[in-house]
C-alpha cells in the first residue's frame, strides 16, 4: 500500500466524502422534494393565491418573495444535514472512517461541503422557475456573487447548527428536532410580507432576527438598491452564529466519536 | 519476532466506572487471537483503544510496533476494524461502498481492487444492488470486504458473527481462517465459545476488566481436571439440522 503523507490526500477524501453524500441527496426523493419541489410550491401558492391580497410596494411579488423562498430552501435542508450526521454515527460509519488513514475531520467536512453544494444546485433550480413565473432582476455580476456568497454563508451557518444536533442526538427524532425552529424564522420574517403589518410584539422579533436583514440586503443587491447596513447585521449574525455552532460542533463531534 | 499487538498494564475507565483495570496480552504475527467475555466485559473496549478510537487512561499499547498513543496514524495505516454492526452505507451499493474505500486507501485502481474482491466474497450479483436490499450475511461479508481493501496486516473484528443465521456465521467463518493463511493477524471478539475454539489459535478470557486466562485451546483446557470418559448418546444438535434440512453444509 502507498504510504504518502495524509495531509496531500485531504481534499481528495473530502471528494471521496462529497461524492458519497451527494449521492444521499440524489437518491432520497424525499430530500429532493423538501428542499427543492416545497419551496417551488410554496412560491407558486404565495405568488398565484395570496399574493394578489399582499402589498408590498413592488411591481412583481414573485421578485419581492424570491429571496426569501431562497432562504426557505436552505432551512429546509438543514435538518436532513442532522439526520445524515446521526446516522452516520450511529451505524458505525464513523468509526469506520476514523479507523483508517484519513484526516479525522474529513467525514464532517464532507457533509458541509455537501451541503453548500447541493443547495447551490436546489437554488439554481428554484431560480429558474422564478424567472419563469416572471422574476427579473436587474442585479449585476458583482451583485450575483454577494448574493450567492451570502447565501453560502447562510447555509453554513445552519448547517453547523444542525450539526451539533445529529452529533449530540441520542435518537433520529431527536436529531430532526432542531429543523422545525429553523423553519419558523423565515416564516417570521420580512421574506413573505414587509414587517411594518404586523403587530409590535411580532414586528420587533422579525425585524431583530437575523433572516430579516439577510433578505433585505439580498433585495437589495438584487434590485440595485442601496444596501445600507442591513449587510453588515446580516454578516454579523451568520458570522457569529456560525462561530459559535462550529465550535460547539467540533467540540461534540471530538467528545462523542 | 516482534509481536503484531502488544499491550501491558491497559487502564481504563468511564468516569467512576473501571472498565479495563489492568490488561495484558500479545498477539503474534499471522496469528487468530480471540478475545472472550460477557456482555460489558470490556472487548469493545480494548478494541476501540487498539484501533484508535479510544484514548487509554494508562498502560502500554503497540499495534505492529506503533504505539498507540504518539502514532496514531502509523496504527490506522497497519489496521483495520469491522465494528459490532455491519457499517456499510445503505443507500450506496455493495460495488460504490467498496470503490469508496479504496479511494479512501488511495489505492491506484480501484475499480480491479473491487471486482476482485466482490468475486471473492460472492456479491458479484448483487455488487450493483443497494447495501439496504442485502441479508444480514451479505451485509457482513461487504463489511469484511471492505475492511480487506488496502492489504492491511492487522484486521479487527468485533463480534462478526453476531446477529448471524448459522449459514453466516459458517461464511464469516471461512473467510477468517482464509485471513489467517495468508498471513493477516486476526483479532477477534466474541461472546460465542465455540467461534474461539473453532478459529483462534490463541484465546485470552476478559473478565471484570482483567484477562483472567489466555493460551492456546490445549493450554486452557489442560487447566481443567482431565476428562473423564463417559458414553453418552450424541444427539444432532438443533444447527446440524436446520444446516442438513436446508442442504448448505460447512464445507460449500
Amino acid at each position: 500500500m502507498e504510504t504518502i503523507k495524509m495531509r496531500n490526500y485531504f481534499f481528495m477524501d473530502m471528494g471521496v466524502m462529497l461524492i458519497r453524500s451527494m449521492r444521499h441527496v440524489f437518491r432520497s426523493l424525499d430530500t429532493i422534494i423538501t428542499v427543492t419541489i416545497m419551496p417551488i410550491a410554496m412560491m407558486l401558492l404565495f405568488v398565484y393565491v395570496l399574493g394578489g391580497a399582499i402589498k408590498t410596494g413592488t411591481d412583481k411579488y414573485v421578485n419581492y418573495l424570491l429571496p426569501g423562498i431562497l432562504l426557505v430552501a436552505i432551512a429546509n435542508s438543514a435538518g436532513y444535514v442532522s439526520y445524515r450526521l446521526f446516522l452516520d454515527k450511529q451505524r458505525g460509519i464513523f468509526e469506520r472512517f476514523h479507523s483508517m488513514p484519513i484526516a479525522r475531520s474529513a467525514p464532517l467536512w464532507g457533509h458541509m461541503l455537501t451541503s453548500l453544494v447541493s443547495n447551490a444546485i436546489s437554488l439554481v433550480v428554484i431560480i429558474f422557475v422564478a424567472f419563469l413565473m416572471g422574476f427579473r432582476s436587474s442585479a449585476g455580476m458583482l451583485s450575483w456573487l454577494a448574493i450567492a456568497g451570502i447565501l453560502a454563508l447562510f447555509t453554513l451557518t445552519l448547517t453547523w447548527i444542525a450539526a451539533i444536533a445529529g452529533l449530540a442526538a441520542k435518537s433520529v427524532d431527536g436529531a430532526g428536532v432542531i429543523a422545525y425552529p429553523i423553519h419558523f424564522l423565515p416564516l417570521i420574517s420580512s421574506a413573505f410580507v414587509p414587517t411594518k403589518s404586523m403587530p409590535a410584539g411580532v414586528k420587533a422579533f422579525a425585524e431583530h432576527q437575523p433572516v430579516t436583514p439577510i433578505v433585505e440586503t439580498i433585495r437589495a443587491l438584487l434590485y440595485n438598491k442601496p444596501v445600507g447596513n442591513q449587510i453588515w447585521v446580516a454578516l454579523a449574525w451568520c458570522i457569529t452564529i456560525m462561530f459559535c455552532a462550529y465550535l460547539c460542533a467540533m467540540r461534540v463531534y471530538r467528545k462523542r466519536l | 519476532m516482534q509481536n503484531a499487538i502488544q499491550v501491558k498494564g491497559l487502564q481504563k475507565s468511564y468516569r467512576q466506572l473501571y472498565v479495563l483495570k489492568n490488561v495484558d496480552f500479545e498477539v503474534e504475527k499471522g496469528n487468530i487471537f480471540a478475545l472472550l467475555g460477557t456482555n460489558g466485559a470490556g472487548k469493545t473496549t480494548i478494541v476501540k483503544i487498539l484501533t484508535t478510537l479510544l484514548k487509554k487512561d494508562g498502560g502500554q499499547v503497540t499495534v505492529n510496533g506503533f504505539d498507540v498513543a504518539s502514532k496514531p496514524s502509523n496504527v490506522r495505516q497497519s489496521i483495520s476494524l469491522t465494528g459490532q454492526f455491519a457499517a456499510v452505507d445503505e443507500v450506496l451499493t455493495g460495488r460504490e461502498n467498496l470503490v469508496m474505500i479504496a479511494r479512501l486507501r488511495h489505492l491506484s485502481h480501484p475499480r480491479e481492487v473491487t471486482d476482485d474482491l466482490l468475486q471473492r466474497f460472492g456479491l458479484s450479483d448483487a455488487a450493483d444492488r443497494r447495501a439496504s436490499t442485502y441479508s444480514g450475511g451479505m451485509r457482513r461479508r461487504l463489511d469484511i470486504a471492505m475492511s480487506l481493501i488496502g492489504k492491511p496486516q492487522i484486521i479487527f473484528l468485533d463480534e462478526p458473527t453476531t446477529g448471524l443465521d448459522p449459514e453466516g456465521r459458517i461464511e464469516v467463518w471461512k473467510i477468517i481462517k482464509e485471513l489467517a493463511g495468508s498471513g493477516t493477524t486476526v483479532f477477534l471478539t466474541t461472546q460465542y465459545l465455540e467461534e474461539a475454539e473453532q478459529l483462534a489459535d490463541r484465546i485470552a478470557i476478559l473478565h471484570e476488566g482483567e484477562i483472567i486466562v489466555s493460551g492456546t485451546l490445549a493450554e486452557l483446557k489442560k487447566l481443567f481436571p482431565p476428562a473423564k470418559v463417559e458414553y453418552v448418546e450424541k444427539q444432532p444438535t438443533l444447527e446440524d439440522i436446520f444446516l442438513k434440512i436446508i442442504n448448505k453444509k460447512e464445507d460449500k
